[in-house]
């Protein structure tokens, strides 16, 4: 029998991840000169679970630099080191090396090593620089508290193994102690035919004298206690050698390597190989993640389930009678409770997919710490609502945008010290983030009390991208409205953190693709306030069923502006077939969705159907459809899946009566229109002037 | 000898022999086989709901047990002149793996045949059709009994990103 280790993969990547996370949030925390053990200790654990699965698992390149890392933990831990603002900076770095070797791993590409070969190098200059001083500590020490040696049995149960647990780990951590005699015995090797590669048989005694008190072996085989037989007992002189059977080995950590390589042959290449036929696939697509659940979720789940089998198992029953008056009754009762069942667990399900937004919260104070230092301003992070929940996928999407926006607020929002102390305000300038539920949405606030958009420069830029005309008269909010345009940034350098290109106009879209809006609201002097508005799930959509020719197709409820009745007098054609209609001020271009999805049999007279206004990036279109039906929730269902991509069709789900219907995707169906088309933009304007003219 | 003798006769000598069994499907008139482990179920024609711009031998998509599952007719998809949908028209889901995504597809057949064990040695190879679009959907061309039958190379057949020219 053999295992599969690269089964666990998975679990270790994201306990790793978990780590190093928590690691991360430790050292923010921690101020040089003001640590506290539990602190130091909650991130030296992390390191070394990390340390101890990467090498469990073979991927070395992790396991090697977390040694340094925990080394270096490991003094300060113990107080041969004091910790300084330096350390602190390099251990963040390279919980971001981590995670990057980490993540290439987990994609199964090849690690680029060169950053964590440059932290090694500091954390070894760092550890070897102070040997000299440190020895000294050491030395002192070692004449105060005088060397004892211990004798150490341990008999590792035959799983020993299976649990993921390397003896040669141990015996080398032992061996950095102090000096270390070894002595393995293998009586216990059955025969070759009998001999399970899965299996330790082999236990040792050790020698070990150490100035080290007993603590630190124990912690050695702190994750093997279960697994072993485990006895220390001190023999206060000089080891004696009498009444062992088995070899004496005394060369220390190469008598390890090959008492503990015996054993380990076998399941070592098995798991080599393993790896290697990973690596021969193509780098897999990170579709598949997955979600810690309360238990109290799937209890409740579970409950549901139960009672939905109860309402089955009433129903079916109820099919079985002759039928009568009093069994229609009972059906109908068992019909509304099955409904009843069904929504509940619907709700429930839907509940799993929430976490709380804290996990995307919690990697801001990390990046607010960074740009403040690089841009020499003060900041404090404020964080409100982090227990709100909301849908993983909606949070992995909006990590990006949020990102954006907390880099602008740093970066244009609040003013240097100086500044504000000029201003009258503390220096130390204030960023919030604050979520909460509001009906069917969460909103999630990002507020600085910073110098606010400044409106005259913002209608300079938009006048000279030619965005606006210099005549036009514009409110104060629909000047801030312009930064979300294409091609607009308002930073007068290029610099680092922001104004790389990438503007705001890309955060609305990204956040419009998940189906939400942003906002912004300033005061000069005061700070600026970007609020986006996000369906609390992806997986449920609000739509409008409409009908084109005999097909029924769903149009999102958030994109639509409103549904008219055309007034044939106000329509005018532009181009070979593009027809405009005239709508109070605006110029609504007509989209025959029939004609887009060339379908047969659709009514094509223009005052006999009716018009869907629909807005996408900041687009408005008009979809023909042959009537309006319900407006209801819709489950969205992949059609990509089993399919492929539909230009124009964002998803599928399932009507009441159990066919598919499919779901437009707004701004692919304009991009499908061709109204994007070079050229097309000339035609509105066309038909503006034929309107005025 | 009768299909079923023959399939009887075929699993006791088979079955030790490295034979994987083909379900065998009718079209024109012509017997077609697959790989049965890719055959997930059979089911009766439903309509489907039609997908926008897509190629004509896409009839469209259904729900299975709330699955989005896309519906292939493959007289269509072979360039057989096609037949009015009758309660008889039969559906078989199969799932396979297309350029390493797993897909579930209905694929529109007349009538489904038999099960036949056939070893990979017996099934011959594909004469060179060189101006035939289909000889890349065949995948080899086997004798039970007097007929011959088509076996079929599902995941070609059903790689609808590769062969957009039929599009309508």
């Amino acid at each position: 029998m053999s295992i599969d280790l690269s089964q666990f993969f998975e679990v270790f990547f994201e306990e790793s991840f978990e780590g190093l996370d928590a690691m991360e949030a430790e050292l923010l925390n921690l101020e040089p000169g003001t640590e506290d053990s539990e602190t130091i200790n909650t991130i030296f654990r992390a390191a070394h679970s990390i340390k101890g699965g990467s090498g469990t698992f073979g991927f070395t390149s992790v396991s090697d630099f977390t040694h340094v890392l925990e080394t270096l933990l490991d003094q300060i831990r113990d107080g041969q080191r004091q910790l300084t603002a330096e350390h602190v900076n390099l251990l963040l770095k390279s919980v971001d090396c981590l995670r990057a070797l980490l993540s290439a791993l987990q994609a199964e590409q090849t690690p680029d090593l060169s950053d964590a070969n440059d932290l090694r190098q500091k954390f070894e200059v760092i550890l070897g620089m102070s040997e000299g001083s440190d020895s000294q500590n050491i030395q002192e020490t070692v004449q105060v508290e005088s060397e004892s040696t211990f004798q150490i049995d341990f008999k590792p149960h035959p799983h020993l193994f299976k649990t993921g647990n390397e003896p040669l780990y141990m015996i080398s951590e032992l061996a950095e102690l102090g000096e270390l005699e070894t002595n393995v015995f293998y009586d216990a090797i059955p025969d070759f035919e009998n001999l399970s590669p899965d299996e330790c048989f082999l236990s040792w005694r050790f020698f070990l004298t150490t100035a080290r008190p007993e603590s630190a072996i124990k912690e050695i085989f702190e994750w093997v206690e279960d697994d072993a037989h485990i006895e220390i007992t001190v023999c206060g002189g000089l080891f004696e050698s009498e009444g062992r059977s088995g070899i004496n080995l005394t060369e220390e950590s190469s008598s390890a390597n090959t008492a503990a390589s015996v054993p380990s042959s076998s399941p070592a290449p098995k798991a080599a190989t393993s790896v290697k036929k990973v690596e021969t696939k193509k780098p897999a697509e990170q579709s598949t993640t997955s979600i810690r659940v309360g238990i109290d979720k799937v209890d409740s789940l579970i409950n549901m389930v139960g009672e939905l089998v109860i309402t089955q198992a009433m129903l079916s029953q109820i099919g079985e009678q002759e039928i009568s008056e009093t069994t229609i009754t009972s059906l109908q009762e068992g019909l509304a409770q099955l409904a009843h069942n069904t929504r509940d667990l619907q709700e429930n399900v839907m509940r799993i997919r929430m976490l709380p937004i804290s996990f995307v919260f919690s990697r801001f104070p990390r990046l607010v710490r960074d740009i403040s230092q690089k841009l020499n301003k003060q900041v404090e992070l404020k964080l409100v609502g982090e227990q709100t929940e909301l849908d993983k996928t909606v949070m992995e999407k909006i990590s990006d945008p949020m990102v954006h926006l907390v880099r602008n607020s740093l970066d244009h929002g609040l003013e240097t010290p100086e500044e504000r102390v000029a201003a009258g305000k503390d220096p130390v300038g204030i960023v919030t983030l604050n979520a909460f539920h509001q009906g069917g949405n969460i909103v999630i606030e990002i507020m600085d009390d910073g110098q606010g958009l400044n409106t005259q420069r913002i209608k300079e830029k938009a006048i000279a991208n030619g965005l606006v005309q210099p005549g036009d008269e514009l409110t104060a909010d629909e000047i801030n409205e312009l930064i979300f345009m294409p091609g607009f940034s308002t930073a007068d350098e290029v610099s680092d953190i922001s104004g790389r290109g990438v503007g705001m106009d890309v955060v609305r879209r990204n956040i419009q693709a998940l189906n939400g809006s942003v906002e912004v609201s300033s005061a000069p002097g005061v700070g600026s306030t970007f609020t986006i508005r996000l369906p609390l799930t992806l997986a449920i959509l609000d739509g409008q069923l409409v009908k084109v020719a005999q097909h029924t197709y769903i149009i999102p409820l958030i994109s639509i502006v409103e549904s008219l009745q055309i007034d044939i007098t106000k329509v005018s054609r532009v181009g070979k077939d593009l027809d405009v209609l005239r709508l109070r001020d605006e110029y609504i271009p007509i989209l025959r969705l029939y004609d887009i999805f060339t379908h047969q049999g659709a009514i094509e007279e223009l005052d006999k159907t009716l018009l869907v206004v629909v807005e996408s990036d900041n687009h408005k279109v008009g979809l023909l459809v042959d009537d309006l039906l319900a407006q209801q929730q819709v489950v969205i269902k992949s059609l990509e899946a089993n399919y492929q991509k539909v230009d124009g069709i964002s998803g599928a789900t399932i009507l009441g009566d159990g066919r598919v219907s499919l779901i437009i995707d707004i701004s692919g169906l304009i991009k499908l229109s061709g109204l994007k088309r070079p050229g097309s933009q000339e035609l509105l304007v066309e038909a503006k002037a034929i309107e005025v003219a | 000898m009768s299909k079923q003798a023959e399939l009887n006769q075929q699993l006791i000598l088979g079955g030790q022999q490295d034979e994987n069994q083909y379900l065998t499907f009718m079209m024109a008139g012509e017997e077609y086989g697959m790989d049965i482990l890719a055959v997930q179920e059979i089911r009766g024609w439903e309509d489907a709901t039609v997908i926008p711009n897509a190629p004509t031998f896409v009839k469209g998509a259904i729900n299975l047990r709330g699955t989005i599952v896309p519906i292939v007719d493959l007289r269509l998809r072979f360039g057989i002149d096609s037949v009015a949908y009758s309660p008889l028209t039969v559906v078989i889901v199969v799932s396979v793996e297309i350029k390493e995504q797993h897909k579930v597809m209905g694929l529109v057949v007349d009538a489904v045949s038999d099960v036949y064990s056939i070893s990979e040695e017996t099934a011959k190879d594909v004469p060179d059709f060189q101006d035939s679009d289909n000889a890349q959907y065949v995948h080899g061309l086997v004798n039970v009994g007097e007929k011959m039958v088509v076996l079929l190379n599902l995941a070609r057949v059903l790689d609808l990103s590769a062969n957009y020219m039929h599009h309508g």
